[in-house]
């Protein structure tokens, strides 16, 4: 059975914001890896959908959110170039969170991985139904039929508009062997299609969450416990209420849950402003609880011990034991890498209007659903009582996957009776994130007298986010293990271990996640054995991935270790590895398989008054099939950015369990007169379209280490370069 | 009463005088394309021009700007257009938060300084931070601008 169904007369499709009218399809996804469809689809959740209008205007639903990813265009982009569409007709409109548009969290860098096939059977079909049309009107053989540009065109030259045809298209059956078109004759995938958003980004008015607004709305700030899990124990409101345009202070309780409110005090006002000044004039005291003690130099030296002796194991292949002792010569070497937080430059913030016991949300989310099943758990209603409208994301990089803030603007507006904002400050996104993990990691390794590694240690300790989801836990999960256990290296005699580290603050995933760490560490120690067997770190690198062969990971989708070699040598060429650099500059280079994309930089460094200058960072991508080229090249640009902004500032410390850092003075960011010429270069492939968002960033930080060591002699193992003092 | 004159149209408000001209435009006069990026003057989310300089609105108060030609992004200055369409052309804007402050600084900018070097832009633009990382494509869609309008001079 197809998994496309003709929706034109059926009732529901008012519930999915969508007039009646026009031609309507609907379609369910699956995993495309999967390479066959779920054959249960007769009680099927539709969640794709196309919309041809009579007058030709075609509506696209993206189900996904759009926080500078690309994916309102890529997606709707897809099944208009299978339709022949003219992208000029199109109209996106964002999907509302619920479960019949299927998976809608964006994340894990994956919209594109699950949603490419059915888009492109969607567009397909619909194609087939004009094109039945049309020879249905004209009299004709379908055959003598092709579309183009939102038109059929008979081959005796005659042609009709799509619109013209949809009130005979919506009374016919869904055909269930659709051809897809040759890849061939795409005309938008591949290609380098501009966002469909661009126009209101440029003139202002694309609708952020914060730029949402609604009659008699009230601005709400809150005082959250400087300390995590920390308790209000008693306020004086008397100075903020004096500020002109504050309402009200509330307390606000806690909700003990991975995603709840941290509780603390709000502050109702008329305006932000007065929000924010209310806030500020709260006189608080706090019971700060256990995770007072939290101070994460002590507890960088206590991990950075915990790794310094043996650890749980992860993985365990050959004998190191017996390798080390049969060493040419072992190499060892210790990474301390500190706690990151998100900063996307729209805050979190959140409207909630609760009335009685239906609530709509305008919120900047990256997962829809769970929002909306964490506002239902909270107001203890049902899910149809509940709307949740996605707004654009003023960037998000995993922080809008927590619908913490998005719950507090429930909670306030249910107490106030009316339409409530929340809106947090950069000193409380700053200070009360979910903060990427802090780590340390031990490695070693053994070369023979040939300056091949004969075995590999590699023992970490990280507070794990499963710590959010599990309170208490102080290990690792087994995915969060899978990027150091399954690197893509050809060793005889592997060893991971982890150690035990508890969290004290809200640990979440940041944009590339565990491969930050592990993409550094990994990449940093190579080219350290690449020194210590004196070969050249690009040579070295190839012979340690090995012999071309497809690893059998867990993973579905397995690596295959010719692309990551590829990329390498791709990224060399393009870089010219072996020029001789200008006087005083270095090339390094860094490697790394992650959310099955394979991702390769070169970067060019130089050192100018002791203090480090990126000149030139070459990326090259091996992604699988693109769908839009200029997204997956501003994505490389922007991790290049994004890593270099955490390998030179980014660092978040807590003293008495608080937050040190407050704002973009004390948690800078890589700014215009810093930046390198970023050069890109996507690895044309027919291969299952993969990972973009995340997998460019891992390799920026360990290839900047590996310049400055190539240039200067000095190995950097813990981040940032400012602490070095050479930023 | 303060008296704004905003994109060439007069808003009176009636607010503390010492509140930041951004929550003015924003939540008051209900004009949503200047940014919240921090409140501190460290980002440049916020920016918009008055009497054709680039200024942290986050950081000045309606008082002081009170009768002064402001212009916001939703505004409609020459070089601010250029900008804007320079700005699509190069697809610019990832998640777009902050381009209108960039665009209102770049505006700043070409309203000073006819050919501004790389240097120059380096200068001008390092206020505005883009977590995003569209730096490059500024940099190019500001040259891009310029290239524009001198052509357009010796035609």
């Amino acid at each position: 059975m197809s998994n496309i169904h003709n929706m034109s007369r059926r009732s529901f499709v008012k519930n999915i914001g969508l007039a009646s009218g026009g031609l309507i399809l609907a379609g369910s996804t699956y995993l495309y890896f999967d390479k066959k469809e779920p054959d249960n689809l007769i009680e099927f959740n539709p969640n794709l959908f196309v919309q041809l209008n009579s007058d030709g205007s075609l509506i696209l639903i993206a189900s996904r959110s759009e926080m500078g990813n690309g994916v309102r265009t890529s997606l709707t982009s897809v099944i208009a170039d299978e339709m022949d569409a003219d992208w000029n007709k199109v109209i996106v409109k964002q999907a509302v969170g619920d479960i019949k548009y299927g998976d809608q969290n964006t994340d894990g860098s994956k919209s594109i991985l699950y949603l490419y096939d059915t888009m492109r059977k969607m567009g397909a079909t619909v194609r087939a139904m004009l094109i039945t049309a049309a020879a249905q009107t004209w009299q004709v053989p379908e055959k003598e039929c092709t579309a183009e540009n939102h038109f059929i065109i008979h081959s005796s030259g005659k042609k009709i508009e799509f619109g013209a045809l949809v009130e005979l298209a919506k009374t016919l059956k869904v055909p269930t062997n659709v051809v897809y078109k040759n890849p061939n004759d795409f005309k938008y995938i591949g290609k380098h299609l501009k966002s469909i958003d661009i126009n209101d980004y440029v003139n202002g008015s694309a609708v952020f969450g914060l730029d949402k607004r609604l009659p008699n709305m009230k601005f709400v700030a809150i005082a959250r416990c400087p300390v995590t899990f920390g308790t209000v124990k008693s306020f004086d409101k008397t100075a903020a209420m004096k500020i002109r345009g504050v309402e009200a202070v509330i307390e606000i309780p806690r909700i003990e849950k991975p995603f709840g409110p941290l509780g603390g005090v709000a502050v109702i006002a008329t305006n932000t402003w007065a929000a924010f000044k209310g806030k500020a004039a709260l006189e608080i005291e706090w019971n700060y609880g256990e995770n007072e003690r939290y101070d994460s130099d002590i507890y960088m030296n206590q991990i950075t011990e915990n790794v310094h002796k043996p650890g749980k194991v992860g993985k365990e292949k050959g004998n190191i034991t017996e390798a080390f002792k049969a060493a040419h010569k072992t190499i060892e070497s210790t990474f301390q890498l500190p706690h990151l937080v998100h900063t996307p430059m729209e805050v979190p913030n959140a409207i909630a209007w609760v009335q009685g016991d239906t609530c709509e949300v305008w919120a900047p989310t990256q997962d829809p659903q769970t929002a909306r099943k964490e506002v239902v758990d909270y107001l203890k209603t049902s899910i149809d009582k509940v709307t949740l409208n996605v707004t654009f994301l003023g960037g998000g990089f995993g922080r809008k996957s927590k619908p913490d803030y998005i719950v507090e603007a429930v909670m306030i507006s249910k107490m106030i009776n009316a339409p409530a904002q929340v809106v947090w400050t950069r000193e409380d996104d700053v200070q009360h994130g979910y903060y990427h993990t802090v780590s340390a990691q031990y490695m070693k390794a053994s070369l023979d007298s040939q300056g091949n590694v004969t075995s590999w240690l590699h023992r970490f300790a990280f507070p794990s986010i499963m710590s959010t989801f599990s309170p208490g836990t102080d290990f690792p999960a087994d995915w969060e293990i899978a990027s150091a256990a399954d690197i893509p290296y050809d060793i005889k005699n592997f060893k991971v271990e982890v150690g035990q580290a508890p969290a004290h603050v809200r640990i979440g995933w940041m944009r590339s996640v565990i491969n930050i760490p592990h993409g550094f560490s990994v990449n940093v120690f190579a080219d350290e054995l690449a020194f210590a067997a004196n070969k050249d770190p690009l040579e070295f690198r190839l012979n340690l991935i090995g012999p071309d062969r497809i690893e059998d990971t867990k993973d579905p989708i397995k690596y295959n270790t010719a692309r990551l070699k590829n990329v390498l040598n791709v990224v060399a060429k393009n870089a010219n590895w072996n020029k001789p650099l200008p006087e005083g500059h270095a090339y390094g280079i860094a490697v790394q398989y992650s959310f099955y994309s394979y991702v390769a930089s070169v970067v060019e460094v130089s050192m100018l008054k002791d203090k480090v200058k990126v000149h030139n960072i070459y990326t090259a991508i091996d992604c699988g099939t693109v769908i839009n080229k200029d997204t997956v090249k501003a994505q490389m640009e922007g991790a290049a950015i994004f890593g270099m902004s955490l390998a030179f500032y980014g660092k978040i410390t807590a003293k008495n369990g608080a937050i040190e850092q407050n704002s973009f003075t004390d948690y800078k960011m890589i700014r215009m007169n810093e930046i390198p010429n970023v050069h890109v270069e996507i690895v044309e492939s027919t291969e299952n379209p993969t990972g973009v968002g995340e997998p460019g960033v891992p390799v920026i930080a360990p290839a900047i280490i590996n310049a400055i060591f190539k240039l200067t002699g000095k190995r950097y193992h813990n981040l940032p370069l400012s602490d070095h003092g050479i930023v | 009463m303060i008296t704004l004159q905003i994109n060439g149209e007069k808003h009176q408000i009636d607010v503390d005088p010492e509140m930041p001209l951004l929550w003015a435009i924003r939540d008051i006069i209900g004009l949503t394309g200047t940014k919240f990026g921090c409140g501190i003057g460290a980002c440049g989310s916020c920016k918009v021009l008055v009497d054709n300089l680039a200024t942290y609105s986050c950081l000045t108060p309606v008082a002081v700007v009170a009768g002064k030609e402001i212009t916001t992004i939703e505004g409609t200055q020459e070089n601010l257009q250029l900008l804007q369409k320079s700005w699509s052309e190069f697809n610019v804007p990832q998640c777009g938060y902050c381009q209108p402050g960039q665009l209102i600084t770049a505006t700043s900018l070409l309203n000073s300084n006819e050919n501004p070097t790389d240097t120059d832009i380096d200068e001008a633009m390092s206020g505005n931070i883009c977590r995003c990382g569209t730096y490059q494509r500024i940099k190019k869609a500001i040259h891009h601008t310029v290239e524009l309008k001198n052509k357009a001079k010796h035609e």
